[in-house]
């Protein structure tokens, strides 16, 4: 299929939804509307609640709330489970004495720990940020992990016999190796810290996407919800392709599943 | 006297299985490589051959026995050896131009150094057009070529080779064997080549070494080839001489070859 059937095909998939969304929640059928407009709104005004968002410039600053609060999440996330991934990988008793441990905090939902972070951070953004590095570590933990411990032997005895020292088997092998795992899931982590920022500032804060939602939530105002929501999955589209242009930039020598070759 | 390059004396491995058995792929080892000595070793497929390479690498330790390099013992890696692994070893993430620089680059040489004599090794290689390209976007037989510019731009001593042609179809190992045999020619080191291919052998190597079935596998027979040198593999198989010792060793392996092939099979069964 060429790629502008394809977008059209996507883009009438947009119009039926919202064609039928605008009918079913304003035009009565056999005498009853399907939707009543106070619970699902109805495209019209949703559309216009953004358009003021965006006019007004109010959107700006939670917008840019959320943005930072999930790029530090990223980040600290990101070097903790680096650090600590190659730390474990290369010492397996420090892995094996902590693995219950580990394995017992990952297991724990991450929402019941935000009433915890807002009590010792505040209501600020280092709250948020927390949350989300709960779930980004952990993500970058296990692959690092994993990286640096699924080296092929045969590669890295080739670097032994090419005279690598245990530095240079680090950086030429090692740190590569965990790097592709680590960039593998970096969708995966990058979403989470959006999800973690999110959901810190819905439950309990004075700014950012989480909070906007969770105040027209409040007030039964669905249009502004579902408004929070589209900006959300937009924002989050946004940051995805972001990531695509990054893994594609550092990933060229991957084979692709395109290749047929594993 | 020409110094030996590689004495396994008696040397015998063994693995210890999961279960906590242990099982001796190789027993009694005695085998040598003189400098400038093409060695090649042939024996039926689990037999011990890579184990032996690994051993002259110091990547295995012996059980038993010992490995001297250049009449030293040696302790640890073998420094003067180069190793093509039979398994795919080159580093996926570097371009086939930085796996072959990479060599220079861990003694310290300056990568805008490096990267023209890696060059010009991936051309002798005939790969001078494909240095952009990552290990996967590389046939099996380029990357197994890649993998030797990279082991010989170090310029080791001792060449050690597990099947380097393996995957390789019967013409294309043809071409490569003429192209090793080029790059050896000039400069001779000692080599150590191991292969499943006889003619192969015999067509490429000064003398040529036969294991046993494994297990407690043994050297069982030693032949010198002495056809004239330089040699071009193509035309060497016509020779008279390389059919008589093509027939007198085919005589020892075959049995080796079937009784491999028993063993594994049952060995399978048992499992
Ligand atoms: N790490 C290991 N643990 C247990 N057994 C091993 C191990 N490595 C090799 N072996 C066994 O030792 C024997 C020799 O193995 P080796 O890889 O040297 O065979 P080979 O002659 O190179 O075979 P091929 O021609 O198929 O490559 C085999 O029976 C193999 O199963
Ligand atoms: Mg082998």
């Amino acid at each position: 299929m060429s790629r502008a059937t394809l977008l059209a095909l996507q883009i009438l998939v947009a119009v039926i939804g919202i064609v039928l969304w605008q009918v079913l929640t304003t035009v009565p059928l056999f005498g009853k509307i399907l939707l009543p407009p106070f619970f699902f709104s109805n495209p019209f005004d949703v559309f216009s609640q953004i358009v003021k968002w965006f006019s007004t410039g109010v959107i700006w600053k939670h917008l840019g709330i959320t943005l930072a609060e999930s790029i530090l999440a990223f980040v600290i996330g990101s070097v903790g489970g680096v650090l600590v991934g190659f730390w474990f990988a290369r010492q397996p008793l420090v892995a094996a004495v902590f693995d219950p441990y580990v394995k017992m905090v990952n297991a724990l939902p991450r929402v019941v720990l935000a009433p915890i972070f807002a009590l010792w951070l505040g209501l600020g953004i280092w709250s948020k940020v927390a949350l989300g590095v709960t779930l980004v570590f952990f993500i970058v933990f296990f692959n690092v992990y994993q990286g640096v411990k699924e080296v092929s032997r045969t590669v890295l005895d080739n670097g032994r016999m090419l005279g690598m020292s245990e530095r240079q088997l680090m950086q030429h092998v090692y740190w590569p190796s965990a790097l592709s795992w680590m960039f593998s899931s970096l969708h995966t982590s990058v979403g989470f810290a959006v999800v973690g920022a999110v959901v810190g500032e819905y439950l309990g804060s004075a700014a950012g996407l989480g909070y906007l939602i969770q105040q027209a939530e409040g007030i039964f105002d669905v249009a502004g919800v579902f408004a929070g929501m589209f900006v959300l999955s937009a924002f989050v589209i946004l940051i995805d392709f972001g990531v695509t242009l990054v893994e594609r930039r550092l990933l060229v020598w991957r084979p692709t599943a395109a290749d047929g070759r594993g | 006297m020409t110094p030996t390059a590689v004495a396994l004396e008696d040397a015998k491995v063994a693995f210890r299985l999961g279960d906590g058995r242990v099982y001796t792929a190789v027993e009694q080892a005695h085998l040598t490589v003189d400098q400038g000595e093409f060695v090649a070793i042939v024996g039926p497929t689990g037999c011990g051959k890579s184990t032996l390479l690994n051993v002259a690498a110091g990547l295995l330790k012996p059980a038993a026995g010992s490995v001297r390099i250049f009449d030293r013992p040696l302790a640890g890696l073998n420094r003067d050896a180069g190793y093509l692994f039979q398994a795919d070893a080159l580093f996926p993430w570097k371009t086939a131009l930085d796996n072959v620089a990479i060599g220079l680059e861990i003694k310290g040489t300056p990568r805008a150094e490096a990267l023209p004599r890696a060059q010009k090794w991936l051309t002798s290689v005939g790969l001078g057009a494909f240095g952009g390209r990552y290990p996967h976007m590389l046939s099996g037989g380029q990357r197994k070529r890649v993998a030797l510019a990279q082991v010989l731009i170090r310029d080791p001593k001792i060449l050690l080779m597990d099947e380097p042609f393996g995957p390789l179809d019967a013409q294309t190992r043809q071409v490569m064997g003429n192209l090793l045999l080029d790059l050896w020619n000039a400069d001779r080191k000692a080599v150590l080549f191991v292969t499943h291919d006889l003619e192969e052998a015999i067509a490429l190597a000064d003398r040529v070494v036969i294991m046993s079935a494994g297990p407690s596998s043994r050297i069982i027979g030693d032949w010198r080839v002495s056809l004239p040198r330089p040699r071009d593999i193509f035309e060497v198989r016509l020779d008279k001489e390389f059919h008589a010792l093509h027939r007198e060793i085919w005589s020892v392996l075959k049995d080796e070859v079937m009784k491999g092939y028993a063993q594994s099979t049952n060995a399978a069964e048992a499992v």
